[in-house]
């Protein structure tokens, strides 16, 4: 008969010290304080705007990061940010292995806080081993319920920061308190509440080993010299239990004391080799480490390498020879490759932030009809003019149209409206219906540029259309 | 059971992949047999839960089809009265600028930019729903169906003139339609008095060196066409009559298709719509369609 299902065996990573476990803490605090800190950031800029620095502004349409303003047109700014990352994701794993998944994912940050409130709570593996194999006493029930707790605070503040991003944090913290929120902002604080409990507390290393398709194409950068965990197999094997004062003659370092095993987070025996569930978070290295010192040899058995430089450690020892010290070739074709694509694209945004125009002006032809013939003879065509003032001013334009000889150009709207005083609130978009007439010069299209002058700056925005005639 | 290997040596057993040492279901396809790899137990949750849902699903909304129709459903929701609450909302919000359109002259609505752009959107609905048949998506027209972009009217362009129109119709059923009737001169005139007339039409804007047709032609005219047209062919809005010495004309300006006009009359006929549409929806169409360019 088939099996139904694969019972996943619960992991209870054991507390370790060292340098790799402080450079864990030390992102985790970093990175969490930004994500928790960062809306409540300000940044003036002048009356009318929000001074929110960091502030995705959904309903005014608006994105705002420090001195930066987007709006929807200006959305590839968002794309180039996303392919910079991706690339950055890229060349970060080609030198360094999955520097991310150990240090700075969010999924690794909040499951080493959930873990931590667990051993805060429970005690280290074996206590929580224990207390999970053991019967339901009341203590049982009492730190079970104040881990989940804790678990269920953290989740709501992680929901709780999220929505900040999306309203002025202020005017939403004092909603919050008088639980009075849209029933949007709710909904969101909930799912995100749940998704983070769920995540860092139940699914944990099986979101890096079934759903995230990185850890599963990250082999595609790798090359023979990224940083990976590597166990020094040529000085590790044999293993064996060892007692103090035998002598290492005729045998490996290892000790086979299974520290790094029990500590790793993602339960992987990393002297099996590389494997894809491995997140080189370096839990391992400190832990053996650790015991290294105890028995008094060197550290390093488990060190970050390269696949080329052990290899050529490996060759040499079989040789006979000293091994060589291992070197890290930093310049590789694909790390310059990726650094290529990150300065072209950090470049072309860069040009884009400082050459970002103040005033935009799209011209739509009308298609229906494309012309209108008048009695005297004439022709006629119109256009919608959308005028986008990104300014945080009140502005006033005037249109003129190159490329064509017209009579006149006339403004369709209500009340008393000229071409030459259009008028676009601060920071909106305005909507004109203009009429351009002249004499018939000849058949087909001919292409005009609408020039849309700002009349208390003199400055210029133009767009490309055309003017068909029969 | 994947890993105690029950088939193992045992022909009639399952079969037991060499390699991984994992049973196999059995399937093969040229060779490639398929191993018995359990999914994991958070899928069959999700899978089951999947279920659960489904079941959930069809006690709450219709889901299954009956003979003489479909399951209601707990609280017998339907897309017909979702729509019905939606339009509800769509109706409260546009009450109040009704009201105030119904109020407003035509005046008042072109002093009021939200106003008139509210007039403008719903008569736009309103042309698209029943004008575009003859008058074209843009209004722009065709042989026989006026175009309303342009500065050309038969009776009238200002917006109160276009109201009265769409009001009325021309040649309908309305007791006060626009009742333009233009003679059939195919029986009183000769077919080369047609000719010569149709020559003198067609090119009396135009500075053309007098040929004896057009002479004889515009001899016609006075006698003929004047009286509707006007001694110089600008038309007469009151009768409806045509302007003739502009640029445009509503069935053609070639010396065939007005040699036809003279001969056979043309009398295009515009339903009155005072009895289809609201008041207010006459009145917003007339705002758009005078809105559209040529309006006076």
């Amino acid at each position: 008969m088939a099996q139904l299902f694969e019972k996943a065996e619960k992991i209870y990573p054991r507390r370790v010290s060292g340098t790799f476990r402080n450079l864990k803490w030390a992102a985790m605090i970093v990175l969490l304080g930004i994500y928790y800190g960062a809306p409540w950031l300000r940044y003036d800029r002048g009356p009318h705007v929000p001074n929110q620095a960091i502030f995705v502004d959904l309903a005014g349409q608006r994105g705002y990061f420090f001195g930066i303003e987007i709006w929807p047109q200006e959305v590839y700014l968002l794309v180039g940010l996303l392919i910079l990352a991706a690339i950055g994701l890229f060349f970060a794993t080609s030198l360094l292995g999955r520097a991310w998944c150990g240090y700075a994912c969010p999924q690794t940050v909040w499951t080493d806080l959930f873990v931590w409130v667990e051993r805060f709570v429970q005690g280290d593996r074996n206590a929580r081993k224990r207390l999970d194999d053991g019967p339901w006493t009341l203590e049982k029930i009492g730190k079970k319920t104040l881990t989940h707790a804790i678990w269920l605070v953290i989740g709501a503040l992680t929901g709780g920061a999220w929505v900040f991003y999306f309203n002025d944090a202020p005017t939403l913290a004092e909603g919050l308190v008088h639980l009075d929120l849209p029933a949007s902002v709710w909904s969101w604080i909930v799912a995100l509440t749940l998704s983070t409990y769920f995540m860092a507390g139940f699914a944990r290393e099986n979101i890096c080993k079934y759903v995230c398709p990185y850890a599963r194409f990250q082999s595609a950068m790798f090359d023979r010299d990224t940083l990976i965990i590597s166990y020094a197999h040529e000085r590790g094997e044999p293993r064996g239990k060892h007692k103090r004062g035998d002598s290492w003659e005729g045998r490996g370092h290892c000790i086979d004391c299974d520290s790094c095993v029990v500590v790793c987070p993602m339960g992987i025996d990393i002297r099996n080799g590389l494997q894809f569930d491995c997140i080189s978070c370096g839990l391992c290295i400190d832990a053996c480490n650790t015991v290294m010192e105890k028995v008094m040899l060197p550290r390093g058995l488990i060190h970050y390498d390269t696949e080329n430089n052990q290899e050529q450690r490996f060759g040499a020892l079989r040789a006979g020879q000293l091994p060589p010290k291992g070197r890290m070739r930093w310049i590789r074709p694909r790390t310059v490759f990726y650094a290529a694509i990150m300065s072209l694209v950090g470049a072309l945004m860069l040009g884009a932030i400082l050459l970002r125009s103040e005033t935009d002006v799209n011209v739509i032809h009308n298609r229906s009809p494309q012309y209108v013939r008048l009695s005297s003879g004439d022709i006629r065509n119109n256009y919608q003019l959308k005028v986008l003032n990104k300014t945080h001013f009140d502005r006033s334009y005037d249109i003129a149209v190159d490329g064509l000889r017209p009579k006149n150009i006339e403004m369709l709207a209500a009340g008393d409206v000229k071409v030459s005083a259009m008028a676009v609130p601060a920071n909106t978009v305005g909507e004109f219906r203009v009429q351009v007439i002249t004499a018939p010069v000849g058949a087909g299209r001919t292409p005009v540029t609408f020039r849309l002058i700002d009349r208390s700056t003199g400055k210029v925005a133009k767009h490309a259309s055309y003017f068909v005639q029969p | 059971m994947t890993k105690d290997h029950k088939g193992e040596g045992n022909p009639s057993g399952p079969e037991v992949d060499e390699v991984s040492g994992i049973q196999t279901t059995g399937h093969e396809w040229d060779g490639l047999r398929e191993l018995d790899n359990p999914a994991p137990r958070w899928w069959l949750i999700v899978w089951m839960v999947s279920i659960v849902f489904a079941v959930g699903y069809w006690v709450i909304y219709p889901a299954w089809p009956t003979l003489g129709g479909h399951t209601k459903g707990l609280f017998g929701w339907t897309q017909f009265e979702k729509l019905k609450v939606e339009q509800g909302e769509i109706f409260a919000r546009q009450r109040e600028h009704r009201r105030k359109f119904h109020a407003a002259s035509f005046e008042q609505v072109n002093q009021d930019p939200a106003l008139f752009e509210f007039a403008r959107a719903g008569g736009a609905v309103v042309f698209k729903e029943n004008c575009v048949a003859c008058h074209g998506a843009g209004g722009e027209g065709r042989k026989g169906y006026p175009n309303l972009n342009d500065d050309d009217w038969l009776f009238g362009g200002a917006v109160g003139d276009i109201y009265r129109t769409i009001q009325v119709g021309s040649r309908s059923t309305h007791v006060d339609t626009h009742a333009a009737m233009m003679p059939a001169f195919g029986a009183m005139l000769k077919p080369q008095e047609i000719d010569d007339l149709a020559t003198y039409v067609g090119s009396m804007n135009a500075s053309q060196p007098p040929s004896v047709a057009w002479t004889n032609g515009r001899v016609l005219f006075e006698t003929n066409c004047v009286s509707c047209h006007g001694a110089m062919g600008e038309g007469n809005r009151a009768l409806g009559a045509p302007q003739l010495n502009d640029a445009i004309w509503l069935y053609g300006g070639d010396h065939d298709t007005l040699v036809q006009s003279i001969t056979k009359s043309r009398a295009g006929v515009m339903p009155a719509w005072e009895q289809r549409l609201s008041v207010d929806d006459q009145r917003m169409v007339a705002v758009y369609v005078h809105s559209l360019g040529g309006g006076e």
